[in-house]
Formats: structure tokens, sequence, C-alpha cells
């Protein structure tokens, strides 16, 4: 990495490389066809052509690269869920975050700096202390700290907002992380273009071809093709993508929004949330304050954000740090989200053979970007759904088995 | 802010409304199988497009049904359901 870095700004003629080949023709068929060319989709690509020697493989993305929630999102990257199959699998998501950059040889400025969550009432810090011992038992960092701890981790904060909604506690997760998004994203598509994995753009799929009960094949915007395997990997449009191959998902769908404010020196070195005020903030490396919150009301496909919600982000940002009333907000934004009723994703088989599912990510999915496709590539390649990926299956809406992190999504992403 | 017509209190500001979700079918308790049951509790419309949706004016408790467009936002029409026929 060093004296690459050391030649490269050396040499004359700096070297212009795209990291992403351009869009390619479509051949009329693939093995593997991706629908979706965001994080998920893009690591699932890679973990195919890398690990399982599965390169004749296509990501279908109907915009540009990692244009959805990919580039969205506000980066949390924590394991500090509730249900022992919730943690096991975001913790191997958020070990795959650490060896990332050396893994794909692409800096994903990860930084794992820990999450401290915030409790203002006694019903929030009983169920930190739930998820505490629940982490503690999978072999994470996590635990339960009084005010006097909180006001350790991070002095900036107003402890009492004049009595109204002080802090009671918080939940500190050491191994709480941040990285950035879009790098990720480019990162996996670098390397899995360079493995030979097809990355096509604008290319936006308008059908699945079924025969039999076995996926034949898709149609897109530019052409049909015929593969083996289909994934579907859309972010917010996961229902509708379904519904193309007759599957109806327990999906709803729903835009959240977030904003960052100009740049201010740096003096937020964890990643704060607060439940009972729907805010959680991070301070980026260009020193923008990073700010999200809670879902929008009701179902709808729009990117547009709302005067509203960013009013309310503003005042649970002033409620934390009083400090913030006058730096100025610089960017907003939203992005559309696949909820589940459960809070938990749909990944594996669906009632279709060989059409696989990667949805239902809703508010959450960041973390698992390197997991998730990791672990559908190995359905992909084996015909087999590893034991890890068992609790999420379709399947579960029918036996009534849910897996609730609705407590531990909530506000904190 | 963006308004919504409440069929009683007519415009006001949407915030003063809340969210019931999209209008279902109800399942029948006595013939239902346990598919249909999983299939009504976890299952809700979710097109992108015209969507039949509950709606309450949260002040006056006054619950209602409105159609909306989830791509554009925008609302097509609003109505008593006691009073209108369902499309
Ligand atoms: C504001 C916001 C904040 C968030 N914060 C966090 C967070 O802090 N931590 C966390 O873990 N998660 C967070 N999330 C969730 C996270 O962003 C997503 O779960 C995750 O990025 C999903 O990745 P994906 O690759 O599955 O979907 P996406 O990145 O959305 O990619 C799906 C792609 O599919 C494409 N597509 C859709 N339909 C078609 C079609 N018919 N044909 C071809 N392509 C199609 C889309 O254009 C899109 O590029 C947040 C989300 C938002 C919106």
């Amino acid at each position: 990495m060093v004296f690459r870095l050391l030649k490269y700004g050396l040499s004359h003629r700096y070297p212009v490389t795209g990291d992403i080949p351009a869009t390619p023709d479509l051949k009329p068929r693939y093995d593997v066809v991706i629908i979706g060319g965001g994080g998920h989709g893009l690591s699932c690509a890679y973990h195919l052509a890398r690990y399982h020697g599965i390169r004749r493989v296509a990501v279908l993305e109907k915009g540009w690269l990692a244009g959805g929630n990919t580039s969205r999102n506000t980066t949390t990257i924590r394991s500090n869920y509730l249900t022992p199959q919730g943690i096991a699998f975001y913790k191997e998501g958020l070990e795959l975050f650490a060896a990332m950059s050396d893994e794909l040889d692409f800096n994903i400025m990860f930084s794992q700096r820990g999450q401290l969550t915030l409790a203002h009432t006694e019903a929030t810090m009983r169920a930190f202390h739930t998820r505490a011992e629940a982490g503690t038992y999978m072999g994470t960092r996590i635990e339960v700290v009084d005010p006097k701890g909180v006001e350790a981790l991070c002095p900036e904060l107003n402890m009492d907002y004049g009595g109204a909604l002080e802090i009671l506690g918080g939940l500190w997760h050491a191994d709480g992380a941040t990285a950035r998004h879009d790098a990720v994203a480019w990162g996996y598509a670098a390397q899995a273009a360079r493995c030979g994995v097809e990355i096509h753009q604008r290319t936006e799929v308008d059908g699945i071809e079924i025969a039999a009960g076995r996926v034949t094949g898709v149609v897109t915007s530019r052409g049909a093709i015929a593969c083996d395997h289909v994934l579907i990997a859309c972010g917010g449009m996961n229902y509708h993508v379904a519904q193309m191959a007759g599957v109806e998902l327990p999906i709803r769908t729903y835009p959240l929004q977030a904003m960052v404010t100009q740049p201010v020196k740096p003096w937020l070195n964890i990643l704060i949330s607060s439940v009972s005020l729907h805010t959680y903030l991070v301070q980026s490396s260009r020193g923008e304050v990073v700010i999200g919150g809670g879902s929008d009301p009701y179902q709808l496909y729009s990117t547009r954000s709302t005067l509203d919600m960013k009013e309310h982000l503003a005042e649970g940002s002033v409620h934390l740090f009083p400090f913030l009333q006058g730096v100025r907000v610089l960017r907003q934004w939203a992005g559309i989200t696949d909820m589940t009723p459960d809070y938990s994703p749909i990944m594996g088989a669906s009632p279709v053979t060989n059409l696989w599912l990667d949805c239902g990510w809703g508010t959450w999915g960041f973390k698992a970007t390197g997991v998730a496709g990791k672990r559908l590539a190995e359905c992909i390649a084996t015909g087999r759904v590893p034991a890890i990926l068992h609790p999420f299956a379709l399947e579960r809406f029918e036996r009534f088995a849910l897996l609730n992190e609705m407590g531990a999504t909530a506000a904190s992403h | 802010m963006k308004l919504l017509t409440c069929p009683m209190n007519g415009p006001r500001n949407i915030d003063e409304f809340q969210y019931l979700g999209p209008v279902r079918d109800d399942a029948d308790p006595d013939t239902a199988s346990d598919a249909a049951w999983a299939r009504h509790v976890f299952r809700a419309a979710n097109p992108p497009g015209r969507l039949l949706e509950w709606w309450r004016h949260v002040p006056t408790n006054f619950v209602f049904v409105a159609e909306r467009d989830t791509v554009s936002n925008d609302v097509i029409r609003t109505f008593d359901p006691a009073t209108a026929e369902r499309p």
C-alpha cells in the first residue's frame, strides 16, 4: 500500500484507471443474475466469483451503482441486537467489516469507535440490561453504564435537559463502528469486476421468468436473459421486484430520512443514539455531523424529504448537544426502506426454485453488506441454506416464528 | 406541511393524523386456516401506486379511508367508509 502510493505520487503521468468497467453488452445467458447493484448485490457477486469460482454473474442495476440505500445510509455498524440468532449474524457482519479494507484492497475507512445508546426511561434501562446479557453471552463487547459512565464516554452530552428527559444510563457497545458506504460498494464492485463479474448499470429488470416452479431468466430494459439463479437484492423495491415472480413478501415500504450539518471541529468521537428522542448522531471524518432518526409515518415509494422530519432530527440533536443550535444543515436526503413486521431481514430460499431472497433490510442493512452477500453466495453455490440463515427464512411468517428486533432497531439502525 | 382532507373536519395538516395502514379484508375466525391467518396478520398491500388505507384524525378521533398514490404521494380521495361504497 505505502509503496504503491509513493510510486503513484511520484509518477509523471498519473495512471487513470477506472475501478468499475463500463457497462458491457448483455449476454444471452449467465449462471447467476443479481437484481440490484447496491452493496448487498455486489457483495454476493464478489463472494460468488472469488470464493466459489462462479464468474458468469451479471449484476443488473436500474440506476447507477449503489445509488439506492447503500449510499444513503448513516453507516452505523453494530451487533447489539436482542435475539441470539440476530446477534450471531450481525457479529459475523461486523467482523467482515473489520477485515474489509484488506480483503478488498480498498480503504473503506472502517472506524471502530464504539456506540453509546442512551436511556431516558426505566423501561429502556431494563431493555438495555437484557441486551447486554444477551450480547455478552454471544461474545460481543457490550455493557450497561450509569450516568457517570455516560458522562465519561461523552462529556459534551446535556445530561438532564432541565429534568425533562434526563439521561438515566446507556448501553455501551465497544464493537460499534462506522465506514464509508460508497467505498464498500466500490470495493466489492471493483474486485468482483476483476474476477469477471459483469456490472450492468442503467439496466432495469421488469419481469422474472419461471417455468415449472423454477426460475429461468429475467426480462430487462435491454432485453431478456436466461440464467440458472436469480438473487433479489433491490432495497426499497424488494416487494415490487419479488412480485414479478409471484412472491408476496411481508414488507411495507417507508422512507427514512437523514441529514448532515456543515463541517465542524472534531468533538464527537463515538456513535450516539437516543431511543426516546428518535435521534442518532455520528461525526464524519470530514467533520460533518450525520443525523438520523425514525422512519416516516406512512408508506411511500418516494425519496422526498419533509420539513417536519428534519425539525424532529434537529430537535433531538439540540436536546443532546445544545451547542449544535447555531450549526447549519448542509445536506438532507431520504431512502426508501423495505420494512418487515419483526425488523429482521428475509434471506434464503423463496417458493420459486433458485430464486433467492436478500430482502427486508429496511433501515438496518448496511452493517450486513458483507455477511449477507457472503452467505447468499453460499446458498447459490451449494444449493443449501447455511444454518446461520435459517432463522431469517421467509417461512417464519407462516410458522409465527418471528425474530423480533424492533426494540434493538428503532432509531439506531 | 402536507394537507389531508378529513371527511368530517376538512383539510388539516397531516401531522394531526395517525396512519393506520392499508385496508385489508378480515379473516373469518371460524373458517380461516393457519396459513390464511398468517397472511392476514403479516401481509399488507404495498404497491408502488394506488393504495386504500385507514387514517385517523387524532383530535376528533375520526377514522376514515384515503386513496393515495404511494409513488407521487398525491391523495386521490378520502371518504367515510360508513357512508361511501368501497370500490
Ligand atoms: C437514511 C438511511 C439511513 C440508514 N442507516 C443505516 C445505518 O446506519 N446502518 C445500517 O446498517 N443500515 C442503515 N440503513 C439501511 C441500509 O442503507 C440498507 O439496508 C442497505 O444499504 C441495503 O443495501 P442493498 O444493497 O440491499 O440495497 P440498495 O443499496 O438500496 O440497492 C438496491 C439497488 O437495487 C436497484 N433496483 C431496484 N429495483 C430494480 C430493478 N427492477 N432492476 C434493477 N435494479 C433495481 C436500486 O436502484 C438500488 O441501487 C439506512 C437506510 C437509509 C435510507
